[in-house]
């Protein structure tokens, strides 16, 4: 009977899921406001109808009140969250809060499902550091002073980072996470957000030969501090940022050229220098003939989406707990696993929805500052997200990166959803400009001002 | 033109590093690298997709898969079924209870094999496909809401119970294996091994099955038996004398004493019998081991073994069953006196019963071996066809003029030579009797060849163990499997 209601709902789940895909794609299409405003309620009743049905099959299974408690609390929590964002700011993004929301409850449901305490444990840090970082749109749009820090973004990342030599702890291989008082962090995590900063505030204007001298070399510091702390994913992961970001700041293709070609050597040395990248990469190219050993979790993970199908299992039908760190990393699978692919499917046109929403931001946006900023979140959003899929379906190597707020993770979920305020913030300042420049047009055309506007609207 | 490379060139130099002064378009660079993040995430999906409809299917079998145990709660397995739609194993759920049926006894006991205490055969190889359900919707709901199982898929094979009967009637009383195959499609019509077991009473006999060491009736003596092929393997030593003297292999002469040394090893023919003056074609219908050693000795070990490589010794058998790999062990660098014994197919060569059935067929269906099955198609409990094989040409042996050469040798030795038994009128057959020596006492009997050389239809090997000459023992159950596929007129209902 369980296994029919869960069949059952993964149905009606797919087809909402594949509705709101689409409609993060024909929100930019040209329409009525009026339109807009009901595509918007139209993903936010979904959402919540997802977050509904999947916890009612999670009940059904184990009719343990704490999970009707842990329902009420987060659709609360969620309810509230949104109506306070709007009211708070009133030019907020409400599709963004729409994606953040939902991509937050998919992976309650997956930790609920996987794990309890660690989905309350999840919880716990989603409402904290939600409401932390409510107050930093409010903070940015006065902070004219922040495109000034430069380097020091730099410094104080490299620090931060390289804290982990001193009061590090290894977990699953890599040695990179802090620990202080009870409290475990990965610095790599948030000191992202510096290096994005640090990037773009150093390219703000066209750079000097000095300037680039010294982002090279600051960058090249963090992808090395990465390298030693054999986090493999994270030096990756900014390498992809600085290479990106360089190029869009300067439109030189040699960046784009240089750092491709660089990459390929890099991987190269360290395909050499560095027995667990050799591992990992044979667990790639072959996982079926040492299944026993490395090649044991890629294998497991292909194994939970090839026997789930197109359709799912079904939640709670499946053995996602087969799979070594099915919470963090491997999450993905679990999903495609119960949900179905074209459900996983789904989910990977909703990060390139919210990818391509980063990526008008940044176009919005006039200073050059804010919108490196916000490109450089685009392409380390977007590029995490590919690392990790990419990775759980043997498409690539896997790199042990954590799927964007759904993988379990106190450091990983904190600094994302800082981003995505970051991105609120922009976003509203971009919205601000364009209401200043419709003003100043409406001046202009009223008055003869002959002046050329092209430049300001570029 | 050179202008136009010019050009080209300098486009490509103007992107690397854009002039000084250049008016920066941030807004277009970032729109070229969004469009190179997309086509990376297409080529995600697109990998995603082909995975889930080409590869997952084969992946998820795989015995770490422990998902499968997880299906068995919500599914009741499925049936397996022979070609003429007779039920060979099959499970049913009483109170609760479930219960898997095997109709045919110890008939089908090796080849459908068993689901409990391990798993082997059939059983063991489509265990997903018998545990994965496409009933339709409207069944699995009603079965839903009812809480009854879901019925698993069919497994249709190839089998013909018939025919299985015949081959299982005819080995009685004997140790060895049989096996049948239709040579054109690679379809596998009957497997039987001896001694065998009843699959519906093992609870009972496990524990008495397993201290029995000296019977090993839980093996598959087809694809898991290795046996020393003995003058069945001069087919393949007749072969690749042809392809070394293209011109002149007609023209080999001998004169058989019964016995002669060859590079000091002392080699005789079957009980010593005397075969006069032979050439290739008569040597061979008569099994005369003398001749064969001497011309054996004349071969370039290096293409012989290059040759063997070809019709796969030491090399992996595809097929549904799992197939011990056949061994030989002569090449450039072995000793001259290893010869000899090898060429008759004693020393060290061992193959499976499966193997020499395979070569046959590529012999008969003029070179090519088609890839086996055993398996025709899946079906859903409903009779929906979820899988198909298609058959498919796997390897070639030999070119089309050797097998035809061949094939009238094989033939001689059923008009006159050791095959006389096979020798009717009501339809034709050639192929190759064996008497292999081994450790014991008694030679292992051994015939392997096909019917109606005109339009092979069927390839018969039989082996029985430790009983003596092939012409005596194997030809005349091959005999009876041969009447059988005739009297039923299979060759009308299959071909």
């Amino acid at each position: 009977m369980l296994n029919l209601v869960s069949t059952g709902s993964n149905y009606i789940i797919m087809i909402m899921c594949a509705i709101y895909a689409i409609s993060c794609f024909t929100i930019f299409l040209p329409s009525s406001e009026e339109r807009q405003v009901k595509r918007m309620d139209r993903q936010e009743l979904f959402m919540f109808l997802f977050h509904f049905l999947c916890y009612g099959v999670l009940f059904c299974q184990t009719f343990d009140v704490k999970i009707i408690v842990l329902y009420v609390a987060q659709a609360l929590f969620f309810k509230l969250l949104i109506f306070i964002y709007e009211h708070l700011y009133l030019d907020c993004s409400r599709i963004l809060m729409n994606h953040t929301c939902f991509l937050l409850l998919i992976g309650f449901v997956m930790l609920t499902r996987l794990s309890f305490d660690k989905a309350i444990k999840q919880f716990a840090i989603v409402v904290v550091s939600s409401l932390v970082v409510l107050i930093i749109p409010f903070f940015m749009e006065k902070a004219y002073w922040l495109k000034r820090l430069r380097w020091i973004y730099g410094l104080i990342g490299l620090l931060f980072l390289a804290l982990v030599f001193v009061i590090g702890t290894t977990k699953n291989g890599s040695t990179n996470w802090i620990s202080f008082g009870g409290f475990a962090l990965q610095p790599m995590e948030f000191v992202k957000i510096a290096f994005v900063f640090f990037i773009a505030a150093m390219m703000e204007k066209p750079a000097d030969s000095k300037r680039m001298f010294v982002t090279i070399l600051f960058s090249a510091c963090h992808v090395l501090v990465l390298i030693m702390e054999k986090d493999l994913g994270g030096a990756l992961l900014y390498f992809v940022i600085f290479v990106f970001m360089c190029y869009a700041a300067t439109g030189r293709g040699i960046y784009l050229f240089g750092g491709l070609s660089l990459g390929v050597l890099a991987g190269k040395l360290a395909y050499t220098l560095f027995t667990h990248v050799r591992v990992r990469f044979e667990a790639w190219l072959d996982p079926w003939s040492i299944i026993e050993g490395r090649g044991y979790q890629i294998a497991q993970s292909l194994f939970a989406i090839g026997t789930g199908g197109w359709f799912g299992m079904g939640l709670t039908q499946g053995r996602p707990s087969d799979i070594p760190v099915v919470e963090s990393d491997f999450i993905f699978s679990a999903i495609a696993e119960e949900f179905g692919i074209f459900f996983a499917i789904c989910l990977i046109l909703i990060y390139l929805g919210v990818f391509v929403h980063f990526l008008k931001i940044a176009m919005d946006v006039q200073g050059r500052f804010y919108k490196l900023v916000a490109y450089g979140f685009s392409i380390c959003f977007i590029f995490q997200v590919f690392l990790t899929i990419g990775g759980v379906t043997k498409f690539i190597p896997s790199t042990g990166v954590t799927l964007p707020l759904i993988s379990y993770g106190g450091s990983s979920v904190a600094s994302t959803l800082i981003i995505f305020a970051i991105m609120q913030g922009i976003f509203m300042i971009a919205y601000k400009e364009d209401e200043e420049d419709e003003e100043e047009n409406e001046q202009l055309e009223s008055g003869a001002g002959q002046k050329d506007l092209s430049a300001q609207t570029q | 033109m050179r202008r136009h490379n010019e050009s080209a060139v300098t486009q490509l130099l103007s992107w690397l590093v854009p002039k000084r002064g250049k008016k920066l378009r941030t807004n277009r660079y970032m729109f070229h690298t969004s469009l190179l993040v997309v086509l990376l995430f297409l080529a995600l999906i697109g990998y995603i997709v082909k995975f889930t409809i080409y590869d997952a299917d084969d992946i998820i079998t795989s015995p770490y898969n422990k998902r499968t145990t997880a299906l068995s709660e919500r599914i009741l397995r499925g049936s397996i079924k022979s070609a003429n739609d007779k039920v060979l194993a099959e499970s049913s759920e009483e109170d609760g209870e479930i219960t898997r049926d095997y109709p045919y006894e110890e008939m089908f006991a090796h080849v459908v094999g068993y689901a409990t205490h391990g798993k082997a055969g059939l059983e063991s190889a489509f265990n997903y496909e018998l545990l994965a359900s496409h009933e339709d919707l409207v069944t699995q709901l009603k079965n839903g809401i009812s809480g009854k199982k879901s019925t698993g898929d069919t497994i249709v094979t190839t089998l013909d119970t018939r025919l299985q009967k015949a081959a299982y009637n005819a080995l009685e009383g004997y140790r060895g294996a049989i096996v049948a195959i239709e040579p054109i499609t690679g379809k596998v019509r009957a497997m039987v091994s001896k001694p065998d077991f009843d699959p519906n009473e093992l609870d009972d006999i496990w524990e008495e099955i397993n201290s029995d060491e000296s019977n090993s009736c839980l093996l598959n003596r087809c694809t898991q038996g290795l046996y020393p092929p003995g003058s069945t393997y001069k087919l393949v030593t007749a072969l690749e004398y042809i392809e070394e003297n293209e011109n002149s292999y007609e023209d080999f002469e001998y004169k058989c004493s019964g016995e002669t040394i060859v590079d000091s090893v002392h080699i005789s023919c079957y009980k010593d019998e005397v075969h006069g003056n032979v050439d290739l074609d008569s040597a061979f219908a008569e099994s005369c081991n003398t001749a064969f050693v001497t011309l054996g000795s004349t071969l370039n070990l290096k293409k012989y073994a290059s040759l063997n490589e070809k019709c796969l010794f030491d090399q992996k058998i595809p097929f549904d069953l799992s197939v011990k790999k056949s061994r030989f062990d002569l090449d450039e660098r072995s000793q001259k006196s290893e010869v000899p014994q090898t060429v008759i197919g004693q020393g060290n060569t061992l193959m499976t019963p499966f193997h020499n059935a395979l070569i046959m067929c590529a012999t008969a269906n003029d070179g090519i071996m088609m890839k086996p099955y055993l398996v025709d198609k899946i079906e859903s409990a409903d009779g929906v066809t979820v899988k198909e094989t298609k058959s498919e040409e796997y390897t070639t042996l030999m070119n089309a003029d050797d097998a035809k050469k061949l094939q009238k040798m094989l033939r001689e030795v059923v008009t006159d030579g050791t095959g006389h038994a096979l020798d009717t009128d009501e339809y034709t057959v050639a192929g190759k009797t064996g008497t292999a020596e081994n450790e014991k006492e008694n030679a292992h009997s051994w015939f392997v060849g096909y019917s109606n050389i005109e339009d092979p239809d069927l390839v018969v090997c039989v082996i029985v163990e430790n009983t003596g000459a092939g012409s005596k023992y194997a030809a005349p159950i091959a005999k009876k499997i041969f009447d059988s596929y005739y009297n039923n007129e299979m060759d009308k209902m299959y071909r």
